[in-house]
Parts: C-alpha cells; sequence; structure tokens
C-alpha cells in the first residue's frame, strides 16, 4: 500500500498527522515542541548533516501546518533553513566533455564565453554566457547541463528567484499558488500552509451536525487518489470524521457547463474561470485580458453558494488537489460561501489522526454528477462539457473552437496569442497543471492512469446529461 | 408549504431527480405553483429511507413510484386544509 510519490510527501504526511492528531485531543500546545523529536527520534540522522537540523527544519513545516506565517499573505511559503541552496549556475561543461575537436559548442555561441583549456576541455565564461542553451543543444557528449534550481525549473512564470543567502524566493505579485514548486522541490523546502486545524475546529464544534452541518464538497480527481481503497470507503471516512455528507464538486462544474456555455455564446469570447491558479495568472501577467474571464464562480464556489442559500446552519470544506483553492477561498467573492479549503494529501494525515483506515469501511454512495462535471478534473473535459452545454441548450449559431491549455506554459503561449489578436479559439481552457487537476500539487499520487481513472469514473456517472444533473436544482 | 427534496448522493441513486421533475409537473397540472416552495438539499440523514421529502419539516419517505399517491395525500390536501 503506497500512498505518496516522494518522500518529501510522506515527511510533510507525517507533520501533518501528528499535529492533527494533539488537535483533536486539544494538546497542540504543550506538546507542539515535542513533534520533531517525536518524528526523528534518536541521535543518528537520516535526511540531513545532524538530527538537530532535521528538527528545526520539521519545527519550520508545524508551523506551516499549523496556518504558517500570518504576515506572509501567499499560501505557498519557502523554509529558507530547508532549501539546501541547490547549485544555481546554469549552463555547465560537465566531465562527460571529451575535449574534441568539432568545438561545435564554441561555434555556436554568440558571446564567445566558450573557451578550452590544455586538454581540450570545454569551458563557460559566466560573465558573458546568457544561458541561451545553444551549447548544450549541440554538443554530441550531451556534456553541458543546465543546473537550474527544480523550484525555479518548475515554476514556468518565474516568480522564483535565489535570494542573497542563496535561498529561494517566491515573488508575491507573480506567484499563482499552484503548488508546482511544492511538489518538485527534492529537500522539501517550499511548503503550502495547511488549515488543517480550521477544519478540525470546523469538525469538533459542528458536535456531529448539532450546532452546524459541515458538507465536505469534493474534487472530481479523487477519483485517482486513494487508490489503495474504494472510493466509498473514502466517503464514508469522510463521514466517520464528523462531516454531514460529501457532495460532488462536479455538480458545481455541471452548473458552471451549463451557464458558462451560454456565456460563451453571448460574448463570443472566454477564458474559463475553473482554475484559481489559471485567473490569478491572467490576472497578474494579462491584466488587458482580465475581462474576458468567464463571470462564474469556480465549480467550487458554485455549488458551495447553491448549497449556503439553499441550507441553513451550512458550512463548506472543499477538498481536493490543490494548493491554489487555498488562497481562492480567501477572495472576497468566495469567502461567505467556502470555510476552508483541504488537499488529498491533508485528508489522508486527517484520516490517520482519527486511526481511521478507510480500507476497513463500508463503501457509501457519492452520485451527484454527471459525466461532464466529472472530466472538468482532467486536461480537455471543460472544453468537452461547454461543447456539450451549447449542445443540450440548443444553442446552433455560435461554433466552439477551444483552445485546452495543459499547464501554465500552455496558457501563457494561448494568452500571449489572443493578446495579439492571433488566436484561432473562441475559448481559453486554461489549466495550470499538467493534466488538469489531476496533476494538482496537493495529490496523493500522480501517475500515468489517473487520467483513465476520471474518465472511467465520469462514466459511471448515473445521469449522462449536465441537464440531467442540475435539473434537481431547479 | 414548504416542500424539500433530498437531492444527496444515496437518494439521488434512489430516485430523487424523478421525484423532483414528477413534483414539478404534478404542481404546475394542479396550478398551485403559488402554493408550493419546491426545493432541494443535500442529505438529510436518514438514508435508509429516501428518498426523503420533508413537507413543511414533517418526513416523509417517497419513491419515484410513490410520488403521485404522495402528492395527493400530503401536499394536495395540505393545501385545501390550508386555504379552509
Amino acid at each position: 500500500m503506497r500512498k505518496f510519490d516522494t518522500k518529501v510527501q510522506h515527511l510533510k504526511y507525517k507533520v501533518l498527522r501528528e499535529v492533527a492528531r494533539h488537535s483533536w485531543n486539544d494538546t497542540l500546545l504543550e506538546n507542539v515542541s515535542e513533534i520533531p523529536k517525536m518524528i526523528v527520534p534518536g541521535k543518528t540522522p537520516t535526511m540531513r548533516c545532524c538530527v538537530y537540523k532535521e528538527r528545526a527544519i520539521l519545527s519550520e513545516r508545524i508551523k506551516i501546518a499549523m496556518g504558517g506565517n500570518k504576515d506572509n499573505p501567499n499560501v505557498i511559503e519557502v523554509i529558507d533553513i530547508a532549501c539546501d541552496e541547490c547549485p544555481a549556475a546554469g549552463y555547465e561543461v560537465t566531465d562527460s566533455c571529451r575535449g574534441c575537436l568539432a568545438h561545435r559548442c564554441e561555434d555556436v555561441c554568440r558571446r564567445g564565453a566558450i573557451s578550452f583549456d590544455h586538454n581540450h576541455v570545454a569551458h563557460i565564461d559566466k560573465t558573458k554566457c546568457v544561458e541561451c542553451g545553444q551549447c548544450a543543444k549541440v554538443c554530441p557528449y550531451t556534456a553541458i547541463v543546465n543546473r537550474k534550481r527544480p523550484c525555479q525549473n518548475a515554476c514556468k512564470i518565474k516568480a522564483i528567484s535565489i535570494n542573497e543567502d542563496n535561498a529561494a524566493s517566491i515573488d508575491n505579485d507573480k506567484c499563482i499558488s499552484c503548488g508546482a514548486c511544492v511538489y518538485q522541490c527534492p529537500f522539501g523546502a517550499i511548503m503550502d500552509k495547511s488549515f488543517i486545524l480550521n477544519v478540525i475546529d470546523l469538525l469538533k464544534k459542528s458536535q456531529q451536525g448539532g450546532n452546524y452541518r459541515l458538507y465536505a464538497l469534493v474534487a472530481p480527481s479523487i477519483s485517482s487518489q486513494f487508490t489503495y481503497a474504494k472510493l466509498g470507503q473514502v466517503i464514508t471516512g469522510l463521514k466517520e470524521l464528523g462531516f454531514h455528507t460529501v457532495v460532488e464538486a462536479a455538480l458545481g462544474a455541471d452548473m458552471v457547463a451549463q451557464a458558462e456555455s451560454k456565456e460563451l455564446a453571448e460574448k463570443g469570447f472566454l477564458t474559463s474561470s475553473c482554475c484559481p491558479a489559471f485567473v490569478s495568472y491572467v490576472k497578474s501577467a494579462f491584466p488587458d485580458l482580465a475581462p474576458y474571464i468567464s463571470h462564474n464562480l469556480s465549480p467550487m464556489a458554485t455549488l458551495a453558494k447553491y448549497i449556503k442559500e439553499t441550507t441553513e446552519n451550512a458550512k463548506i470544506v472543499f477538498i481536493g488537489p490543490c494548493t491554489a483553492k487555498k488562497a481562492e477561498v480567501q477572495l472576497e467573492s468566495v469567502k461567505p460561501y467556502v470555510d476552508a479549503a483541504l488537499t488529498f494529501e491533508e485528508l489522508q494525515a486527517l484520516f490517520d489522526s482519527r486511526d481511521i483506515d478507510i480500507t476497513t469501511l463500508e463503501e457509501g454512495v457519492l452520485d451527484n454528477a454527471s459525466y461532464f462535471g466529472r472530466i472538468f478534473a482532467r486536461c480537455g473535459g471543460l472544453s468537452d462539457a461547454v461543447a456539450q452545454g451549447l449542445k443540450e441548450q440548443g444553442i446552433t449559431d455560435f461554433e466552439l473552437k477551444a483552445c485546452s491549455c495543459d499547464g501554465i506554459e500552455e496558457c501563457k503561449a494561448a494568452l500571449l496569442k489572443k493578446s495579439k489578436n492571433v488566436l484561432n479559439a473562441n475559448f481559453i481552457e486554461g489549466m495550470a497543471c499538467i493534466g488538469g487537476c489531476i496533476g494538482g500539487a496537493g495529490c496523493l499520487t500522480h501517475g500515468e492512469k489517473n487520467k483513465a481513472q476520471v474518465d472511467e469514473y465520469g462514466r459511471q456517472a448515473l445521469e449522462k446529461t449536465i441537464s440531467d444533473a442540475v435539473s434537481v436544482l431547479k | 408549504m414548504k416542500v424539500t427534496v433530498c437531492i444527496g448522493s444515496s437518494c439521488h441513486i434512489k430516485g430523487s431527480r424523478q421525484v423532483v421533475e414528477q413534483l414539478q409537473r404534478l404542481i404546475a397540472d394542479n396550478g398551485i405553483g403559488d402554493k408550493v416552495e419546491l426545493g432541494g438539499t443535500f442529505c438529510m440523514g436518514k438514508c435508509q429511507q429516501g428518498v426523503c421529502v420533508t413537507v413543511d419539516g414533517a418526513f416523509h419517505s417517497v419513491g419515484p413510484e410513490s410520488v403521485t399517491e404522495f402528492f395527493n395525500s400530503c401536499i394536495l390536501d395540505g393545501i385545501k386544509n390550508e386555504s379552509e
């Protein structure tokens, strides 16, 4: 039974689990300083130079698990002392350089940055090099590599720089909180703030529905997660935790697909508004295109709004693959509807903090949305749903030309084209993570099969059309 | 009169969509749309007895096959009594 992709995730999980366990027992305050010792016992370091550094970093992780630095508005935070200060040298010649005769690297370099020593081995003069990468491309031995930091490599919108202490630093004005760096940093030095304590507080105070009813809105990408158990068992597990019931955020996606296809036909051009990281990117990097962002709330917020408007005493926790959702729920337009956002990673920690082994539970049911609402979880699904929405509403005088952007780099390319008026599409589906939500940083696992699992889950939906799924809401 | 149908997962599978649609039709056919407020809610906590429906807070267990009977006895009669 393997729950996580990496040991970094596992470490983060252990911290979250222990913080959560003490929080349930109201023993967190007196034990918070004991948690690092509990996770790293003894004197033999397993991760860093010594157990003391390991514990110091764990203390920082605990802070982030408890909500992080309140003065930093970003939900993504760097743990300075955990940053291993990876070499950030850019292009470098490795010892694979054979000292050949051809010197293609020298010929291709327009800056004259390449020279050779007495063994004919190439060297790059960093005062001249502009990191264009041409030398690496032409070397027949692939002896020149780009030593870029994994966090900078992961951040395609270039929000990460290296500060004077040689640690990674996030530009909050650029950062879209997608969490790509969180997942990619091999030292776990960048983390998403956790609001797991808020969720435990909400669960406790609801008193099993006595005070208010706590709804869990789960993202459809859950179908590719918790694969060691059945989805129905996850649903039962959520109810054991104290949630009143579990509702598919995909029903919100059905509602959005219906409204958005109408809006698109009326306006003639739109970008999607489902992915909070994409929306944040459009606003910060392409402010001129911001008016084209669909005016619909995200599926999460749309459904949460419906529940709060139709049910007295409802409170809502969103559970998904996404770190940017943690920022979305803080927006003024969303805050009234969603009380907290949790990732799948955090949900696993929450289960285990209560010693709930979901594999032993009976299977509950989860069925609110249609096939189309469910496939929002993977790239391309939203465009399919908008096409279906147009069809079901009989809108025939509008021809959909969708541009599905898989990852923020493709989003950037499409937005750039649109800003220059050369985009051959009238709808941009923007997904900041590669693969769509199933590639989200808060996923337990990221695998090849995830897309197929989402599609299969879509096909299992009782309702086959968007109109059928949303008809119960009228 | 406030009629609330459970549209949670369990009741959905038992046919809450059919119940909602039939009620919508019956309410329209009988011209009592101004007297009945039909709404949905997610889970009333009595999944075993679904499809769960409440009429002004009073619980009823309804199936897609018993909607008409339920409508006549609990909604239509209730409205007649109200107006008398």
